[in-house]
Formats: C-alpha cells, structure tokens, sequence
C-alpha cells in the first residue's frame, strides 16, 4: 500500500498522486513547538520584565519549555519515511529549503534554554553537591547522585553573593536572547506552511505572526493549567499522607496555586489570544475580499466540510468561549482550568485545520480528501500517523517533566531566583 | 616540540593537503559544466498533442513497467485525465487509476461519490490530457529539500538521489501538478525522470515509446533543429499553472482552459 493511501478519502477529482501526507504528527509538531516557544516567552516575563507576581509560574515554565524541546522534534521524526536518516538535515542541510534551518534554529534555541536552567539552578546544584559531599557513607543513590550534582556544577562552586547576582544577571540576559530566538523557532515553522505557494490555504506572509501569537497563547495556557494541577495534587498528596503522619503541614500551609499569579498570567494570554484571532480574521477577510483563482475551493472547505472544526470548535468553543471566560471578573482556580483546556485545544484544532485541512482539497481545485485518523493502528505506519502516535507525542513532555523535576526542582520553596 | 610549534605545523599540514583536494575538485570537468550558465549543450523539453490523445493508457503502463512501479500501487509517474465538458459549460474529471487501463467506459469516477452518468446528448466536448512531471526551470520541489535529495541535473531534468531522500514529503507539497509521491517499495519521494536511463543514451522515453498516436515527444530545446522545439517555438502550446512561477518545461498543444 501506497503511503496515504490508509487514510486519505478521496472525493471528485482528485490526482492520482494525491494523499495526506502530512498527518497528526504534523500537526502535533507545530503544536509542540508552539508550547514550547510560548512557555518560554512567559518564564522570560518574569526574568526580564521582572514581573514578580509571576515567579513560581516562570520556573514552572522555564523547566516545561525545557521538557517539551526534545518532543518537538518526534513528531518530525515519527512521519518521515527514512527516520534513520533525518539527522542529514543537520549534516547536509540544503540551505535553500526553509526545513534546512531547524537543525540551526532548534539547537541555538536549546543551548539558550539549557543555559538559563543552568544558571537558574547553579545554587541549587552546588548546594546539593556540597550537602552531599559532608554526608558520610553515603548509599549508592546518594553517591550518584553526589556526581551528578557535582558534574552539573561544571566546576563553578562559588555561591557568594556578587556570583549569585552574576547568575541572576546572566539568567536575565539568556531570557532577553531566548524571546527573540523562540519568536525565531516558532514564527520559523509558520514560515514552512506559509512559504509552500503550491498549497493555496498556507501560502501567506501572516503566517509567521499567526504562529507566533497562537504559540504564545497555547504556551501560556498550558504552563497555567500544569501550574494549577500540580499544585492541586501536591495539596491532595500531602492531605492523604498527613492522614498518617500528622505532623507533615496541612495543606492550607503548603503553598497553592496562587490566584494572583494565574489572573496576572491570563492577562497575557487574554492579549496574545487577541493578536492570534485578530491576524487570522485578518487572513481569512483577505481571502475572501481578493478571491484568488483558489477561494473557490477554499471557500467550500472552510464554509462548508470543515465549518464545525474551523466556526464552532477553533473559533467558537477554542477562542470566544476562553476569551468570555477569561475576561469575566473574578477568576477562579475552576474557571481557569476549564478556559486554559479550551484555548489548548483551539490551538490545537488550529494546526489540525491548518495541516489537515490545508491538504483537504485537491491541487486540482476540483476535489476534496478526508483524513480518516487512524484510531486502532494495523501496522507500524497507522500507530506512527495515527491518535496513538500522537498520544505518545503529548504524553512524552510530562513523562521528561517528571524526570527533570527531579534535577530541577520546580516546586522548592526557595532559590537563588 | 612545543605547543606552539605543533600548531604551527598541524596548520601547515592541514593547509598543504587541502590544495590538492581542492585542486582535483576544480578541475573535475562536470561540475565546471553544471556552474557554467547554460553550459549544458541539452536542455530536454516534452511536448504533449491533446488532441492526438485517445486515452489508451498504454502510456502509463509503459511508464509502469520501465521503472519499477508496483502495477497495482495507487501511484503513477505519469497518468492520463478525461475531461467531459457538458452543454451546460459543467466540466467532469477522472483518472482512474492514472488511466492505465484506458477509459473504456462512459461513467465518471468521482471517487467516494462514486460514479457519474452523464447522457451522451449533454456532452458538449470531451478530451485526454496526459500528465507528467514539467521538469520546471525554477522547480519549487528542489528548493524545498532540506537535504538535497532532489535535485536538477545540467541538462533541466529534475531527480531523486533515493539514497539521500529522508521522505519528509516537503516536495510533494510543494509541486503544484501533485506530480510526486513516495515509492511504496523505497519509501522515498517518487516522480517521473524523463526516463533519464533512456534519454542520456540516445533512446526516448518509455512513455513516448510506447505511444501509438504520437501524443507524446520529448526533445532537447537546444538544438534548434528538433522537431520539439520547433514546434515549441513556432507552434500554439501552452503550459500548466504558469501562476506559480516554475517555468514548467511540458508544454500543450490545443491546450483546453478546462485542464486543471
């Protein structure tokens, strides 16, 4: 079987060559890059504008940006047909493909990431390390992690206060450098869409920017919504285990979500949500005024197949409805959580309408193709491209959160910044 | 020997084995040929007559079996579309299975809506167009690769190295014509070469070969004397989505506005 062939339905004419090629996975792959862009753009609020109401809320995302880096990268190697080889992007990038620039954009981003972490938690580190070193005999866990800590230092032991303030000077210049470069990274994969002019529902400049603010958006509201569930089990775990031990803190006296900090937050959000939808309405007005040789079939896509996924869950349940929720006064924790799983997913059908729906028509003009998702995979190409694929993709972040949390303590009560 | 003097000499070393590296690269006659602007004494241009088609579609199966493209596979280098254009200016495509079994019946195939029965009284016109990569000048599928895989030889022909292809399917985006695919054996992007195997040694493509009404020519835009290209110089033709900027290299004869 042809690869697409699985799950395309074609419809009229369509040419004979003609499949989804690109499936979930790439969708998932703006998606991932988006949070990872936009959580990074929220830790970098607090670092370099200094908004101090954010300060748990920003480590919390720094540390998810990080987390979330190396997923980006999965969806692209899950949907080539020769993954062994997609290192050659890196190797023999062909400088003239918009693709050819990720290997440069995604590591200068990551080393950038990886920087700030380090300075964020050089205290930490050393700290951890020295504690270790004075402890005698000490398990073997305890001595691996004894190297670890050590090695993490890179050999910087001096914790004094003009090194510390040193560390909070380098953290803020990492972030100011990391806004533009994660703009780069995102704003980047707007530019693979908008620049292929064979795909009439891509090709436009705006697509860079739509990218970027839709970034941000989902970024933010995904940070928020971790920010408050995590919070919420902490204090559900502590409350079961202080049924055995009652002399843990209860759990009004461990820190919670701070309500501040979220309604801060949604502020930003509420802003980026605004030029995303602006700039998007922005494209489709255009469209439709200019009405290209392709608005014809585009028209019939959008206003017609696809007016569920694109009106009523994008625009609609996606964006109106968080947006209402959002601007309402008196935010709460539960208001919060139900808008933020909203906007992520508006964001996300955002992708899906943009990648799935931009090869829903035939170059042709005169067709339509459905992508009918694999949900129970038959063999390796239907579990890579279809919802267990990217299920895997989506669960992979919180599985290297875990792991990272574990080196980068994200709910510590104190640090150096 | 001191620090200083290993660099010193490491740099040297370095330095008198990069010349003669460069030097054989400088001389190696081929690529001399390839950065030449219009070095190349070839340039292959197709020619397709719409209106000596009668979609028999021994092309397409030709096309099939000259390069190793599984039968039944649902891809195709190159295929053939009907187009029937109703009284009422309506205009119905197909192609199904590229055309390689020749349009034998009178019925529409219009994929999942099935088929389509139009009244013969109602057909205004009807004609074959056949299909190919346009091996275009400026080709959107060679600057999309973001390895190189896909690349345009001196003489215009645009190739996969499947050695090097990582099936990223960025150029099957990016042509307009839906030209490209994957292999399903290789699993590497697949289109049509010109039967670059063929044409390098003399021979026509199998595609032209194995056309009886003389529909399909291929020819080399350089020679002003082939008959090809005195009939793309002198001749009506037309090219396909001239729009996107390719400067596609196949052109039409009696080319409909119909034709998608």
């Amino acid at each position: 079987m042809v690869h697409g062939e699985a799950w395309t339905i074609k419809e009229l004419f369509v040419y004979p060559n003609e499949y989804i090629y690109w499936t979930i996975q790439i969708v998932m792959y703006p998606f991932m890059t988006g949070l990872v862009a936009g959580a990074f753009v929220l830790s970098s609020l607090y670092h370099v504008f200094g908004i101090r109401q954010m300060k748990d809320i920003a480590r919390f995302s720094l540390v998810f940006s990080f987390a979330l880096l190396p997923v980006a990268m999965v969806p692209l190697q899950l949907h080539l047909q020769h993954p062994e080889r997609g290192i050659e992007v890196m190797l023999t990038p062909h400088f003239t493909s918009a693709i050819a620039a990720f290997g440069i954009a995604f590591s200068t981003y990551g080393m950038i990431v990886a920087s700030e972490l380090w300075f964020v938690y050089r205290r930490h580190f050393v700290e951890t390390a020295l504690s270790l070193k004075v402890k005698r005999n000490k398990n073997l866990p305890e001595r691996g992690r004894y190297l670890l800590f050590s090695a993490l230092t890179l050999g910087a032991w001096d914790v004094s206060e003009h090194a510390l303030a040193k560390d909070e000077k380098a953290v803020k210049v990492m972030a100011a450098t990391g806004i533009p470069v994660a703009c780069l990274l995102h704003g980047y994969a707007g530019f693979i869409f908008g620049s292929v002019k064979a795909n009439a529902l891509w090709t436009t400049p705006l697509m860079p920017f739509i990218f970027i603010c839709s970034a941000v958006v989902s970024g933010i509201a995904l940070c928020v919504l971790c920010y408050i569930v995590t919070m919420e089990i902490r204090k559900l775990i502590v409350g079961w285990k202080r049924k055995n031990d009652p002399s843990l803190p209860t759990p009004e006296q461990i820190k919670t979500v701070e309500m501040y900090e979220v309604t801060m937050t949604a502020k930003y959000l509420v802003m980026a949500l605004l030029a995303a939808l602006g700039l998007e309405l922005l494209d489709l007005l255009f469209r439709d005024y200019a009405k290209f040789r392709s608005w014809e079939i585009v028209r019939s896509l959008i206003y017609g197949k696809d007016f569920v996924n694109v009106f009523v869950i994008q625009y609609g349940l996606g964006n109106l409805v968080p947006l209402i929720l959002f601007l309402l006064p008196r935010l709460t924790v539960r208001r919060a959580i139900v808008a933020t799983l909203l906007v992520l997913m508006g964001v996300f059908m955002m992708r899906w309408n943009l990648v799935i729906g931009g090869q829903g028509f035939s170059a042709s003009f005169a067709g339509f193709m459905h992508y009918d998702l694999p949900i129970i995979p038959r063999d390796i190409e239907t579990f890579k491209e279809g919802l267990p694929g990217a299920i895997l993709v989506g669960i992979l972040p919180f599985v290297i959160f875990w792991g990272l949390n574990k080196i980068f303590p994200v709910f510590k009560g104190e640090d150096s910044h | 020997m001191n620090r200083r003097d290993f660099l010193k000499n490491s740099i040297t070393v370095i330095a008198g084995l990069a010349v003669p590296l460069s030097a054989l690269e400088l001389i190696s006659p081929r690529t001399l040929l390839a950065r030449k602007e219009d070095g190349s004494a070839v340039r292959w241009a197709f020619l397709v007559d719409t209106q000596a088609c009668v979609g028999c579609g021994f092309c397409v199966k030709a096309c099939k079996t000259e390069n190793e493209i599984p039968y039944e596979a649902g891809i195709t280098r190159t295929w053939v579309e009907r187009y029937v254009v109703t009284g009422k200016g309506k205009s119905c495509v197909d192609s199904p299975q590229g055309g390689r079994e020749g349009f034998t019946s009178d019925r529409i195939d219009q994929g999942e809506e099935g088929h389509r029965e139009l009244a013969r009284d109602d057909v205004e016109k009807a004609f074959f167009v056949p299909k190919l990569c346009n091996h275009c000048e400026s080709p959107a599928c060679v600057q999309v690769c973001p390895v190189g895989a896909t690349y345009q030889t001196p003489d215009g022909v645009v190739l996969v190295d499947r050695k090097h292809c990582i099936g990223c399917a960025y150029c099957i985006m990016a042509c307009p014509y839906g030209v490209r695919s994957f292999h399903p054996v290789h699993k590497t992007a697949e289109k049509c070469t010109f039967c670059y195997h063929r044409i390098t040694k003399g021979m026509k493509t199998a595609c032209v070969d194995a056309c009886p009404f003389g529909t399909r020519k291929i020819g080399n835009l350089r020679n002003p004397d082939d008959p090809v290209t005195k009939t793309i110089m002198s001749g009506r033709v037309g090219v396909l989505k001239e729009e996107y900027g390719t400067k596609p290299q196949v052109y039409y004869l009696a080319l409909s506005r119909e034709v998608k």
